[in-house]
């Protein structure tokens, strides 16, 4: 590898050729601030278009100042991050972007997470010496999952590049110019009514609040002060390895029994558990597995759980719609069991029982949305909130989760296997359900070691692998996370219908544990690897590791939905997808 | 340069020519550097259509394999470019410095005075006339500068203003 030799701040440092003057910083440990600057998780891809001019830095022997994140090394360059001509040219830059910045940071939705604001704080902004025009952009609402006010963007196209180049969704644009630019969709249109797939990871990388989720969080505060609606909460795999973040918890430590006498303490009725539901997943998807893989038909199979991605090959793949599971996905299977099943069980009629699901996701809020998953008007989940939403909730009612004993999840929808909690990392699905496809294929239960399949494991956008489903038979399947990922793998299966024989797909790369809801981890690897682990050693803690050994889950089938892919499973549990 | 004709009148005919006209850049829908072809096929659909609505938008995506947002986030950015349908005589005035300096504002003033629209909004009730403000256009010399759907008129004063475009109201 070429390497080069260069000073910044009179410390030499040699670096790899191709690194930038900010990553040979950051290798010193020299912090030169950035704005539009970032590094998007597990795609490769970076957002430096060297627009927003924070990090200038001045090079001797250059005429003028250089963006750190776009400047390359060269051989004997002299960097000097804090001289005064660049600490002034910082400062006018960042005044210049508040004179059109709204001045609301105590109303703002990023208040506290706004990294605008957190520059203001470190240049010690005092006073905007300029006065001007500032723009006002009607805020876009049209979806029920993201809100857009534009009147908050500072131009730093990160939302642009991530949902362009890693998502390859294409919904955003820089539109207009000059003092109106703005990142925009389409003609202006309202998000609705693009090809969005509302996975959030624009939110997630939006430095201001111009890019939020459509919050729910006041009509759940209702519902649970209504004494005439039994409200009862279900949380998603990957909420318990990121909600500690907020809390002081080490990065991506599990802290499921916290989380769930948090909930408990915020009022509602009974805290249950999404994993239950995965469970159920795997009971139905894997039957449906075993099924095409015995008749040959409508293969690969491809996982349905992720709504965003639902969304994605809806719009961009109509011809290959017959692919996917038809499972609902474990939000929307679990909101369907709790107004059937749960709701005659404590004799509460489905319109008075309210299902509020946290999630570390803003698609999961437009699935809960769609009309097909609300029978006869009353839909199987009320409302939404993500990770971070109910964490401000936790802060509202004064809960401090570090200060909470471990609680169990209620019964009958609490309980999950190992399986179960693996659903929020990408690769966790398909091998939730390799486990009981070998089991039920069978009729012998996987031994000691061979319940790991670490081949589908990783936080890689794509992993292709062999697994064996029984004893000398194997199957070709693929695991991808990111969209971008996705209609990579779909093409390949466009070309060749053969290649695999099942699909794990998630819009987000990593997976849920970096959902467009979740605790942001500002391009930090690290921390998204640890929730990787975290949801493994949850896996792992658990006596029970298949969903179809989950003792709540046979009685379920008993009791009330006969055979797994019978015909109520089928009417309670699936769906239909549609071409967008 | 517009050539202001609606989008519905001969409209087969019209994506026909545009089709035509993509056929010979030879595009590689497949190669990253096609984007360096749109702002040619816009040029050539203006042309053609007389403005830039959606349709058109999400026709040329499609036909160069880009998402509607990348074309019209290049739409919104040009100056050049309208999404919305011109007059059947576009009266552009030149406001780059030298035609400013010599009055070419007082001869813009004048025009939306007396045809009654305000420059770069919509067309004239009947249709005929547009008004749009341009940049330099390169003729500094004989600056202040209006066009007529193209044509140049040099040394213009607010008084012959008004009789250009009276002309072009005889012809209707």
């Amino acid at each position: 590898m070429k390497t080069v030799n260069l000073t910044i701040n009179g410390k030499a440092v040699t670096v790899p050729a191709s690194y930038t003057v900010l990553e040979a910083a950051r290798q010193l440990n020299i912090n030169i601030p950035t704005l539009c600057y970032c590094a998007h998780l597990g795609s490769g891809v970076s957002n430096k278009p060297a627009s927003c001019r924070i990090c200038v830095v001045e090079i001797e022997k250059r005429r003028n100042l250089a963006p750190a994140c776009a400047t390359p090394v060269a051989e004997g360059m002299v960097v000097h991050t804090n001289s005064l001509r660049a600490l002034r040219a910082r400062r006018t830059v960042l005044e210049l972007m508040l004179s059109d910045h709204p001045q609301d940071c105590l109303t703002c939705p990023k208040n506290q997470h706004c990294e605008l604001q957190k520059l203001a704080v470190e240049f010690g902004i005092r006073d905007i010496e300029y006065k001007g025009e500032i723009n006002n952009f009607p805020v876009d609402e049209s979806s029920n999952a993201i809100m857009r006010d534009l009147s908050k963007c500072v131009m730093c196209r990160r939302c642009e590049t991530v949902c362009t180049k890693v998502q390859t969704v294409g919904t955003l644009t820089g539109y207009g110019r000059g003092f109106k630019a703005k990142v925009g969709t389409a003609s202006m249109i309202p998000l609705a009514d693009t090809s969005c797939t509302f996975c959030g990871q624009c939110v997630n990388v939006c430095p201001v609040g111009a890019i939020t989720g459509i919050s729910y969080v006041k009509k759940v505060w209702a519902a649970i002060n209504d004494p005439s609606k039994t409200v009862i909460v279900q949380t998603a795999p990957a909420v318990r390895v990121a909600v500690g973040q907020e809390f002081g918890f080490a990065p991506g430590a599990p802290v499921t029994g916290k989380l769930v006498a948090g909930l408990r303490a915020l009022g509602f009725d009974k805290v249950f558990d999404t994993n239950f539901s995965a469970d159920l997943t795997i009971m139905e998807e894997g039957t449906e597995i075993i099924e095409r893989i015995k008749s040959g038909k409508d293969l690969p199979i491809l996982t349905s759980c992720c709504p965003g991605w639902i969304n994605f090959i809806e719009h961009n793949f109509p011809d290959l719609l017959n692919i996917p599971s038809s499972c609902k996905s474990p939000q929307q299977m679990f909101g369907a069991i709790a107004k059937s099943y749960y709701a005659e069980k404590i004799g509460v009629k489905p319109e008075d029982l309210i299902v509020v699901s946290v999630m570390p996701c803003q698609a999961k809020k437009y699935e809960a949305a769609r009309p097909e998953f609300a029978p006869n008007g009353v839909r199987d989940v009320d409302y939404v909130v993500t990770t971070r939403e109910l964490c401000r909730m936790f802060n509202e009612a004064g809960i401090n989760l570090a200060n909470m004993d471990d609680e169990e999840y209620d019964s009958p929808l609490g309980a999950s296997a190992g399986a179960a909690d693996i659903f929020g990392v990408t690769g966790g699905v398909l091998e939730a359900a390799c486990r009981s496809v070998y089991a039920l294929l069978n009729g012998k239960e996987l031994e000691g070691d061979a319940i790991n399949f670490r081949a589908v494991r990783g936080l890689d956008g794509i992993k292709e692998a062999k697994v064996e489903i029984a004893p000398g038979k194997t199957i070709n399947v693929a695991v991808c996370s990111g969209l971008g990922n996705a209609r990579k793998v779909l093409e390949m299966v466009r070309a060749d219908k053969n290649r695999f024989q099942a699909i794990e797909i998630m819009a987000c790369p990593g997976g849920c544990i970096n959902g467009g809801g979740q605790p942001f981890l500002h391009g930090d690897a690290e921390l998204l690897e640890k929730r990787m682990k975290g949801l493994y050693s949850e896996d792992e803690r658990k006596v029970i590791r298949c969903s179809h050994n989950n003792p709540d889950i046979q009685a379920l089938y008993k009791e009330f939905l006969g055979e797994p892919g019978g015909e109520k499973a089928h009417h309670l549990l699936h769906t239909k997808y549609h071409s967008k | 340069m517009c050539c202001c004709k609606k989008l519905s009148e001969g409209a087969a005919e019209k994506f026909a020519e545009l089709d035509a006209f993509i056929d010979t850049l030879n595009v590689d829908l497949n190669d990253e550097r096609r984007r360096g072809r749109l702002i040619q096929v816009l040029h050539k659909a203006q042309e053609i259509f007389g403005y830039l609505p959606r349709e058109i938008q999400q026709y040329v995506a499609q036909k160069l394999n880009l998402t509607e947002a990348q074309v019209s986030g290049v739409v919104s950015f040009y100056n050049y470019f309208t999404t919305e349908p011109k007059g059947k005589y576009c009266v552009d005035v030149c406001m780059g410095t030298a035609c400013y300096v010599k009055g070419s504002e007082k001869v813009l003033s004048e025009l939306e005075r007396v045809l009654g629209v305000k420059a770069d909004t919509h067309p004239t009730e009947d249709g005929l006339f547009s008004i749009s403000a341009l940049r330099c256009v390169g003729a500094c010399g004989l600056a202040p500068v209006m066009m007529v759907n193209g044509k140049v008129y040099g040394k213009v004063t607010p008084a012959k203003a008004v009789e250009i475009v009276n002309e072009y109201k005889k012809q209707g």
